[in-house]
């Protein structure tokens, strides 16, 4: 039987071992964007880190102090070494941040002869299809996922995903690049020939004149002259893509949802876990971050009744008793999310992490989020229901 | 639903407590400026409650009679799940009516539906226009050029803003736009930028020249959502220093979902060094028949250390925003926010603060 924990009924995510174990090779955070994902996969590291595996986590846009407190002054495609001393004489800790373009600049390269690379590069099409289209950051994650795994040089690798807007862009990004790019609609548009016109009907040319009016002919030549360059490698790339979601559904690879104790975030947890768990993907469990489970085993009413009892008399005593029953009408609150998260999802595995009084922005704070994340006895919240 | 039980509507009238920042408390933070726009523009770093102020600045300017439209762009149908009504279509519904008569009504942009709009109006492609959609031309358009999506929100949003109705007034007294978030408002409010991709001629070009207009006008103020934690801060003024750059009016902070400090302010550093000295608290605590164990005194004194910490570094966010010298509105953090009642209660703290 697994163990319960005291405030839901779903069985605890227990990290410590998932982090530790060998065979964990590759761990996925994802959820929705201000939930601590970042911070949360920074402190995954440090503490497999600490518990002396080699470790490389890779960030997509960390607040400026915690990335300086990784090392990280800039985005830089590489991992680095993060100078700090671990508790492990075997351990090393790597991190870097995510740099798309160079990322999707890197890809091509790999992909091509230098002369049509060079050529894919100074296309401005490509330019606007390597920054903008939606849903590139998210397919440049995986990809420097899969070649940084694939260098064998890591024990652990701990991946953040950019906060998605609702879906798992990650997982569709390839899909959706690679049928934006097999060049149907811009094959039409360039050169609307008898056979197209057959198919679509007449609305087409109009189509094809008013999108020429909006966007201007010397964008559609871009695009056209882009594609051509493009179809050769473009059997590579699918091949490729498919090669990372393999990767992404191995036995190595964990995901964690991470979410905090509100409706729309939740909202957006249950959703990635239905779709984790369709697409078949190893889901670990939830991570609730930022809770708030009352200190002092003390209920509201005798609580009230004490601040009655101090009137006037001691202002301090009394405003910390006001502090703690803040503490339980916020706590009630979580509970009750928690609850339909739970009712939802009985048997998904979850793990609180209190919160911090302050934002994590330092090696020490991520190391106390580690313990935390890994029920450390470092906190000790006092429910007993 | 309710806010935390504290007395403090607004810090700033309470001499004992922390004051939310030297703007906010010598001046009228809801200025002549924010008063003349019509056009409210609403970002801030996602996780921030940007869609739930909207909607509460809304209701908080529909009061006396007045009709308010409520946009949203992003296509997340945030406001629907907020004002608890089913996904809203391409079309302004009606969501809430607001004290003294006025209304708020809803509008989602659609991009497909905004940009068939267009090509229907210039180029009337009727049926074939649905089986383009069908093909994903839309999405391949938008594609190709990102700037054009941001034109056409932009076009629907200027068109609801100079709407005229049947007795030639404006059809809304004011429009709230839940604009995208920090990292890309300034772009998508850059028309004129987004220009440089599309064709120097032709319908879309001259709604973007009327859209730049209407932005750099009186008509059009930026307010800008944070929390008091580091990175929405850094975000906020990055932000406003490039939306001044792209000389775009900016208005007011609202700093959202901010911890109503209970300490006095005299205890507050003794008590986040954990130094607080709680004279009485056992012998209340005995008089209330709970026995003041170590364990239950420790777990208070640590909660007040957490809170004490909590409220000195929230006051050092509020400083560091203070530096854009925008006057500041401030929102209280409701224990069950991002509902129905969470939002009437936010508009009645934008009320108190001077917004009608």
């Amino acid at each position: 039987m697994p163990t319960r924990s005291a405030a839901g009924a779903n069985p605890v995510l227990d990290l410590a071992p998932l982090l530790a174990d060998p065979r964990t090779t590759i761990v996925v955070t994802c959820g929705s964007g201000g939930v601590g994902k970042t911070t949360t996969a920074a402190a995954m590291a440090l503490w497999a880190a600490d518990a002396g595996r080699n470790v490389a986590v890779l960030t997509i846009d960390p607040a400026k102090r915690l990335a300086q407190s990784l090392g990280l002054d800039e985005l830089d495609n590489d991992p680095r070494r993060v100078d700090v001393p671990l508790a492990s004489a075997d351990g090393q800790l790597w991190a870097m941040m995510l740099d798309t373009r160079r990322t999707f600049d890197e890809m091509v390269s790999a992909h091509s002869t230098p002369e049509r690379a060079q050529a894919i590069l100074s296309n401005p099409f490509y330019q606007v299809i390597s920054s903008s289209f939606s849903g590139t950051q998210e397919y440049m994650a995986m990809e420097k996922l899969a070649t940084l795994a694939a260098t064998n040089q890591f024990d652990l690798i701990v991946v953040d995903t950019p906060p998605s807007r609702s879906a798992l862009d990650f997982l569709d990004a390839p899909q959706r690049l690679s049928s934006f790019m097999d060049g149907r609609m811009i094959k039409l548009l360039a050169t609307p020939s008898r056979g197209v016109m057959k198919i679509v009907g007449a609305g087409f040319t109009l189509f094809s004149k008013a999108v020429t009016t909006v966007l201007g002919g010397q964008l559609l030549t871009d695009a056209a002259q882009f594609v051509q360059l493009f179809e050769d490698m473009f059997g590579g790339f699918r091949e490729r893509a498919q090669a990372t979601y393999e990767l992404l559904r191995a036995p190595g690879t964990k995901f964690v949802v991470v979410s905090i104790c509100e409706g729309d975030a939740l909202r957006e947890a249950s959703y990635f876990t239905d779709r984790l768990r369709a697409e078949h993907m190893p889901l670990a469990g939830l991570i609730l971050n930022r809770t708030h489970p009352p200190l002092a085993d003390l209920a509201a009413g005798p609580a009230q009744l004490a601040t009655d009892k101090l009137g006037d008399a001691a202002p301090l005593a009394a405003a910390v008793l006001d502090i703690h029953r803040q503490r339980l009408e916020v706590r009630a609150a979580e509970l009750h999310m928690r609850g339909r998260f739970d009712r939802v999802h009985s048997d998904l595995p979850v793990v609180e992490v209190p919160a911090l009084p302050s934002d994590a922005h330092d090696l020490p704070a991520l190391r106390e989020i580690g313990l935390r994340l890994t029920h450390g006895t470092s906190y000790r919240p006092a429910e007993t229901g | 639903m309710s806010a935390l039980p504290t007395p403090v509507a607004h810090p700033a009238t309470d001499a004992d407590a922390i004051e939310p920042s030297t703007a906010a408390s010598t001046t009228e933070p809801w200025t002549g400026a924010c008063r003349r726009a019509r056009l409210h523009v609403i970002t801030g770093k996602g996780g921030t409650g940007k869609t739930t102020v909207a909607a509460a600045l809304a209701l908080a300017l529909a009061t006396n009679g007045r009709r308010v439209l409520l946009v949203e762009v992003e296509e997340r149908q945030g406001i629907a799940r907020l004002f608890d009504v089913p996904p809203l279509p391409y079309q302004e519904k009606k969501v809430a009516v607001a004290t003294g008569g006025g209304e708020v009504r809803a509008l989602a942009v659609d991009v497909e539906a905004a940009l068939l709009e267009y090509f229907e109006m210039f180029y009337n492609l009727g049926f074939a226009g649905r089986s383009l959609k069908k093909m994903g031309a839309v999405e391949f358009a938008t594609t190709l050029a990102p700037g054009l999506r941001d034109v056409l929100l932009t076009g629907k949003v200027k068109e609801t803003v100079t709407r005229i109705g049947s007795d030639n007034r404006p059809v809304y007294d004011e429009v709230v736009l839940d604009a995208p978030p920090t990292g890309r408002v300034v772009t998508f409010l850059g028309v004129t930028e987004a220009m440089s991709g599309l064709a120097k001629r032709g319908p879309i070009h001259s709604q973007a020249e009327g859209v730049v207009r209407l932005l750099h006008s009186p008509d059009t103020i930026v307010h800008l959502v944070t929390l008091l934690e580091d990175m929405p801060v850094t975000e906020t003024l990055e932000a406003i220093e490039q939306l001044r750059a792209q000389s775009l009016p900016v208005g007011t902070i609202i700093v959202n979902a901010a911890t109503s400090p209970q300490l006095p302010r005299a205890s507050l550093d003794a008590a986040a060094r954990g130094e607080l000295d709680t004279d009485g608290l056992a012998d209340a605590l005995r008089a209330a028949g709970v026995e003041p164990t170590p364990a239950v005194l420790d777990g208070l004194r640590e909660q007040a250390t957490e809170h004490a910490i909590r409220v000195l570094d929230e006051q050092q966010c509020r400083e560091q925003l203070a530096a854009a010298g925008l006057p500041m509105l401030e929102l209280p953090r409701l224990v069950e926010g991002g509902d129905l009642g969470g939002v009437y209660e936010l508009a009645d703290r934008l009320a108190e603060q001077g917004v009608d």
